[in-house]
């Protein structure tokens, strides 16, 4: 089949999934699947989506606009597919709301609560910012710092590795009692939580300019620092923002763990271990939406800027 | 022996250690001071700069404990309790052990499932990863206490919740380091067992799992040391019974700094060890298949 015919078949296949699925939620009553059949549109449905997908992901598209829409478009149609099958599995089937809600129920909680979700966020995302910057800049520091002397590396490197694959979230607790409950104790564990990934991957990332390319500086004349900026940095970006990206879900872990240790009655881990205990779960899923979209948020934009930064990087070209 | 010990990097290990060390001590005295003083004060009392010293290393509460503190407090609650009580470090340490291995088995099969599944289709591979990935930037720590409580209220309780948060966070680096390792495979090999007539079965035994298993070993370690923090965070909300989270949780709700950080330290010696454990492993594998010498 040529590109066109099977951009043509997804498209019917995407068009026809519009009236079974009014059909299925037509049958969708208050106490579950008023009639059998509707599972078979259900079923249908997935079936379309499914197929849409396959169709779309055999086409290989060079051009850049087109294929970057298409890329976007497959997760896109397959999370839609999935969200449509949560949607008629717990009503269809009546789950209880304390074990999975809706994702209907968790939109109109989200809608009708949009300033406490917008105070819990502000608060948590204080501490999240301040340690992530503090973190990911002391790590950095300190790793060119290390960087100049072998035997620093040399000790400061495997205990390093080994403090990066430790429980580190463990310290919340005794942040929480240095640092008080407000968002300052937060960003301490955040801190701590994202430093050394940053420490590690940099001094990893310092040691890949080849010798070549430092013989090349070394016949310029160039001394150290030109050597560093110029050689040694941009050749360890991929490292540096390898860390960043790991650091940047630690840091919404690590506030919102330290959160369950105590908190001024605002920020999203505290609402989320309250609202649990109240069995107000579409709540609970506000915010867990809330915090999935900040931090993919969060990891798209350094993504997007490393991209911007190594285009240069084989993985790129 | 002593030349092989400078070229090596014992010495520098050694030496930052102990740099820490005399760091930490350091900070006991200048954190644990104020209490001190703040006591001698109310006693009318006069306390000199070597009263300070000794004290801040020997308070019931301190804001740090002194680092041989911690291993009294290991000790005691190590060695001298037996295995099966309550106050066993060791208890509790089995328990978050157990639901760390169960997550972590979990999380490795379904791990290789999904990246076999993404090798293999190219639907699965446009449609699946990019929400793989996105499942990580979920802080699903921050859903463990919901996930516990919801599925105790069900009715499951014990080791099964605090699996599923472990297995959840190491299924991804799995999954991610699986897919990369079947993949490694170049176009020349690929051609060879296209050019024996391999069918996709034997393509896959006998090229793709082979040449893939260091790219497991690599990311099982990451694996196990985040179903380690997924279970210590999953104990958490159940109430502090038992578990190292729970030893945690209690501590900070009694100001028992000592526990707190003999938790901390007897998690690090568990995480420590179980990546040391799959990086022994990793060696013996790969020698056996002829990979490493």
């Amino acid at each position: 089949m040529s590109d066109r015919l099977k951009i043509a078949a997804a498209a019917i296949a995407v068009l026809l999934i519009w009236p079974f699925s009014k059909f299925v939620f037509a049958h969708l009553k208050s106490d579950g699947m008023s009639w059998n059949g509707g599972w078979v549109a259900v079923i249908i449905v997935w079936l379309l989506a499914w197929f849409a997908v396959s169709q779309l992901s055999n086409i290989n598209f060079r051009q850049k606009p087109i294929g970057l829409f298409i890329g976007l478009l497959i997760p896109a149609v397959f999370g839609l597919t999935l969200l449509f099958l949560w949607e008629v599995l717990t009503r269809g089937l009546s789950v209880p709301p304390i074990l999975l809600p809706p994702p209907s129920q968790i939109g109109v909680r989200i809608t009708n609560s949009l300033p406490i979700l917008a105070a819990d966020f502000q608060q948590t995302f204080k501490a999240v910012l301040f340690g992530y910057v503090v973190g990911c800049a002391t790590g950095f520091a300190i790793a060119v710092l290390v960087d100049r002397s072998p035997f620093m590396r040399k000790g400061l490197m495997p205990i390093g590795n080994l403090v990066a694959a430790l429980p580190i979230v463990g310290m919340a607790p005794i942040m929480v009692m240095w640092f008080g409950f407000d968002w300052q104790s937060k960003a301490a564990v955040v801190i701590v939580m994202t430093f050394f990934p940053m420490l590690v991957n940099t001094v990893a990332g310092l040691s890949t300019a080849g010798h070549m390319e430092r013989d090349l500086m070394r016949t310029y004349a160039s001394n150290y620092w030109q050597t560093l900026f110029k050689l040694r940095l941009p050749a360890a970006l991929p490292f540096i923002f390898n860390a960043l990206k790991i650091n940047s879900t630690l840091a919404l872990i690590g506030a919102i763990v330290a959160e369950f240790f105590g908190t001024p009655i605002v920020g999203m881990g505290f609402r989320i271990s309250t609202e649990v205990g109240r069995m107000n779960v579409d709540m609970v899923w506000a915010e867990i939406a809330m915090a999935a979209l900040a931090g993919s948020l969060f990891y798209g934009l350094i993504a997007l800027i490393e991209r911007r930064l190594t285009f240069w990087h084989p993985s790129y070209r | 022996m002593l030349t092989t010990l400078s070229k090596g990097s014992t010495i520098p290990i050694l030496t930052i250690t102990a740099a820490i060390i005399v760091f930490w001590y350091a900070c006991v005295v200048w954190l644990n001071a104020p209490f001190e003083r703040d006591q001698a004060e109310r006693a009318n009392a006069e306390i000199t700069f070597s009263q300070i010293l000794s004290k801040t290393m020997e308070q019931k509460r301190p804001v740090l404990p002194a680092p041989h503190q911690v291993i009294v407090e290991i000790w005691n609650t190590t060695v001298m309790k037996n295995v099966t009580s309550k106050r066993s470090l060791v208890y509790h340490a089995w328990i978050t052990l157990s639901s760390t291995l169960l997550g972590f088995a979990f999380g490795t099969l379904l791990g290789i499932a999904l990246a076999v599944g993404i090798v293999h289709s190219q639907t699965l591979d446009k449609s699946l990863m990019p929400w793989i990935i996105t499942s990580q930037t979920i802080p699903i720590l921050a859903i463990a206490p919901m996930i516990i409580v919801v599925l105790n209220a069900v009715g499951i309780q014990g080791l099964l919740p605090k699996a599923f948060i472990s297995m959840y966070l190491s299924f991804f680096p799995v999954a991610v380091g699986m897919v990369k390792g079947l993949r490694s495979p170049d176009i020349m090999q690929l051609d060879l067992m296209h050019t024996y007539n391999a069918s996709k079965a034997q393509l896959f035994w006998k090229l793709r799992w082979p040449s893939s298993i260091p790219f497991l070993f690599t990311s099982l370690k990451v694996a196990i040391a985040a179903s380690l923090v997924g279970a210590i965070v999953g104990e958490l909300p159940t109430g502090a019974i038992s578990g190292l989270g729970a030893r945690l949780l209690a501590g900070s709700y009694y100001g028992q700094t000592i526990q707190i950080w003999s938790a901390l330290f007897m998690a690090a010696f568990l995480a420590a060890t179980l990546v040391w454990l799959v990086g022994v492993i990793d060696r013996r594998v790969l020698k056996q298949m002829g990979m490493a010498q």
